[in-house]
């Protein structure tokens, strides 16, 4: 589906034609990704970390099939055959950093899509089914990011996924046998080692069918705009290729720079020394910490070190950690407001740069440094904004607030000039 | 419905954090931690700067080879290298010849299964072996070294907070330890304090104990610092061999996307200029 102004495929070959009637596989990528889709005009610079997501989950597909066919998922070699792609396999290195830090970048450019969406008021009527997919891609991603980190056997894939999959147990009853059951043992060895690379391999193709149906949803109400107002005509829109192909081509240039220059100058920066010593059940590292993008929540899970009652505050943690997240499935039903963009809504606005954005970085700041004060402390201020501002303030917040006036369309918006109407 | 089920569940999180918080600052006030001894002492390391550093770096192979003879004289008695073989040796600048004759002459054998016997054996190192480890397993390594297994070196530079510089200050950072350290933080039996390893004092006695350990046969004079320094390049290569593939790699990559990134920008320019005009049109 499409708004009725949307360019028709014509195919321009015999052969093009030939290929539409049996199978119209160009037509469908020319209405989703070409000149067939229609995208408001006035998209800004945030709209482009979709597609830079979408392209660095290419690059991750590539370089880990890449070293898949030179890894072996073995606790006795893994670590040396890590070793040997860096060292023996023809450009190995290359391969191996760009993985390592593609994940970085994957997830930088999921969240600022992310945040542009909580911003811009994308999660609501009519594209709640787009943000819930949103929604199921990250944890996807997280799982799989996890799964990923453990393979090179060093100490802080050993550790992590100690620590990770000891979250589980942390269940009354059923913990335990589902701590076991992840790791088919009672601590991380072999058969941990084996199932997470499998899984590691699978889900992100699980990814990329979600994303194809994150986009199919994406093309039946048409993409959000900075104003949040719906496209009323034609002239509200530009025809996704050459435009939008054109701005993301270019900045993708961009961000392929920033990533050259941490692949080949820094390829570390990111990574744990640790993780350089290979896993050793009987050696603890002193500070065991995710990669970055985990620091957020890994702070939410240790801020809570308090019991409530009979409920023991590893469990609140690990409650706390998977409500965080679980709490964005239901955003579009808590926030009620019918203004969708952050940029009319002034109180929203003064809650999301100075409540939000800060409260995730101290979490971030807090989940990376080591677990003592006066960084608990910190945490649990930044946990405690957290949730009131999800779970309380968005609800409460559209009964106070009073929107500014919006636009009359993304025309009116970008020329001043109002809308003609579409006769 | 769900904004009440959300905001009571917000409302358990949040109150539950902040009583928390209030606990956790009430003993922060009333009983503040103590910073372990091991922080007032411990050293960051210190500066130190190799050619191989920065986008530009490139190995300095004269002392790289310097290193390795490091490495050979003292090191190599009690650190295994087990990730390095004698053929990468030739990225040093030794010859196909000199690095036969570096693996035959080592002085632990690689082992090896007897052809006519089939029991275990050992023979001389092939430029294709890896360097043998001085001891047959982490058991013989900790007996004979005070149960403190000394770690493998290959990839040391990148396996410690710190680099290069921290193995250099580590390796000419022993010291006695300073009359004002508590009794509980001074070394042990077998122990050597060191204020830039973590926890202050470490097994390995100073490896590099004074001037002269090594001759180079390049005429460097082999100071403490000197050979430090030396043997902390060459471990910067032996955990990062292609280093400088990489830098040469990166520049070229960078180029081309720099020219790449400003054609799609012209492009981008080009194709939203109509758009853009008419914005600028009504403006006006």
């Amino acid at each position: 589906m499409s708004f009725p102004w949307a360019k028709h495929y014509t195919p321009s070959t015999e052969f093009g034609q030939w290929m539409d009637e049996k199978l119209p596989l160009p037509r469908f990528v020319y209405n989703s990704l070409g000149a067939g889709y229609p995208a408001p005009r006035n998209l800004n610079y945030m709209w482009n970390f979709g597609s830079l997501a979408g392209i660095f989950l290419v690059v991750q597909i590539v370089t880990g099939i890449i070293l898949a066919m030179h890894y072996a998922a073995n606790a006795d070699i893994a670590f040396d055959s890590v070793e040997h792609i860096m060292r023996d396999v023809n450009s190995g290195w290359m391969f191996r950093y760009a993985h390592a830090n593609g994940a970085s970048f994957f997830f930088m450019a999921i969240y600022l899509h992310i945040g542009r969406g909580l911003y811009y008021g994308s999660y609501k009527a009519p594209r709640e089914m787009i943000w819930l997919l949103g929604v199921v891609i990250y944890l996807l991603a997280m799982a799989t990011a996890f799964m990923g980190y453990v393979l090179p056997w060093g100490q802080m894939s050993f550790w992590g996924a100690k620590v990770i999959t000891g979250l589980f147990e942390a269940i009354p009853l059923v913990g335990t046998p589902i701590q076991e059951l992840l790791l088919g043992g009672f601590a991380p060895d072999n058969a941990a080692l084996n199932r997470f690379f499998s899984l590691h391999y699978l889900l992100p193709f699980m990814i990329v069918g979600v994303i194809i149906l994150h986009i199919w949803a994406l093309h039946i109400p048409g993409s959000n705009n900075p104003t949040g107002v719906d496209v009323k005509g034609p002239q509200d829109t530009v025809p996704f290729h050459p435009y939008y192909t054109a701005k993301d081509g270019w900045t993708l240039g961009l961000a392929l720079i920033f990533f050259s220059i941490m692949l080949f100058f820094m390829p570390n920066f990111l990574g744990h020394a640790e993780n350089y010593i290979p896993a050793n059940p009987l050696s603890t590292p002193a500070n065991i910490v995710p990669e970055w993008y985990f620091w957020p929540w890994y702070a939410i899970l240790r801020a809570f070190t308090v019991d409530f009652l009979f409920i023991p505050a590893k469990l609140l943690g690990v409650l706390a950690m998977f409500s965080a997240i679980l709490v964005w499935f239901f955003l579009p039903w808590l926030d009620k407001s019918p203004v969708r963009s952050g940029g009319y809504r002034p109180l929203f606005k003064k809650f999301f740069w100075f409540g939000l954005i800060p409260c995730i970085a101290v979490l971030g700041y807090c989940g990376g440094a080591h677990a003592e004060e006066p960084f608990v402390m910190m945490s649990q201020i930044a946990t405690a904004y957290y949730f009131a501002h999800f779970l309380i303030i968005l609800p409460l917040l559209s009964s106070f607030e009073k929107p500014e006036p919006l636009p009359n369309s993304i025309t009116e918006a970008v020329t001043g000039k109002p809308l003609e109407q579409a006769s | 419905m769900v904004r009440i089920f959300g905001m009571l569940i917000g409302l358990f999180f949040t109150g539950w954090m902040l009583v928390t918080f209030v606990l956790g600052a009430n003993e922060y006030v009333t009983n503040p931690p103590v910073k372990a001894v091991e922080y007032q002492f411990h050293l960051e390391p210190k500066e130190a700067s190799f050619k191989s550093d920065g986008p530009l770096g490139k190995f300095d192979r004269q002392q790289l080879q310097r290193g390795f003879q490091v490495y050979k004289e003292v090191c190599a008695a009690c650190h295994s290298l087990r990730l390095v073989a004698f053929r990468n040796l030739e990225e040093l600048g030794y010859n196909e010849d000199e690095v036969k004759a570096i693996a035959a002459n080592w002085p632990i054998p690689t082992p090896d299964i007897d052809p006519a016997t089939g029991e275990m054996s050992s023979r001389p190192s092939l430029a294709a072996d890896k360097f043998p480890k001085p001891f047959a397993n982490d058991v013989a390594a900790g007996a004979a070294n005070n149960n403190a297994i000394p770690p493998d070196l290959s990839l040391i530079t990148k396996a410690r907070h710190g680099g290069a510089p921290y193995i250099y200050s580590l390796l000419t950072g022993y010291q006695d330890p300073p009359a004002e350290l508590p009794e509980s933080s001074r070394p042990g039996p077998g122990l050597h304090y060191n204020p830039y390893f973590p926890n202050l004092n470490l097994a390995m006695a100073s490896p590099i104990a004074g001037d002269d350990m090594v001759s180079y046969s390049d005429g460097t004079a082999a100071t403490v610092d000197q050979m430090a320094m030396d043997v902390s390049a060459f471990l910067i290569w032996s955990a990062e061999p292609k280093l400088e593939e990489r830098h040469q790699l990166g520049w070229a990559v960078i180029g081309f996307l720099l020219i790449a990134t400003i054609l799609a920008y012209l492009s981008f320019r080009t194709i939203w200029a109509d758009v853009k005009a008419e914005k600028k049109k009504k403006e006006a």
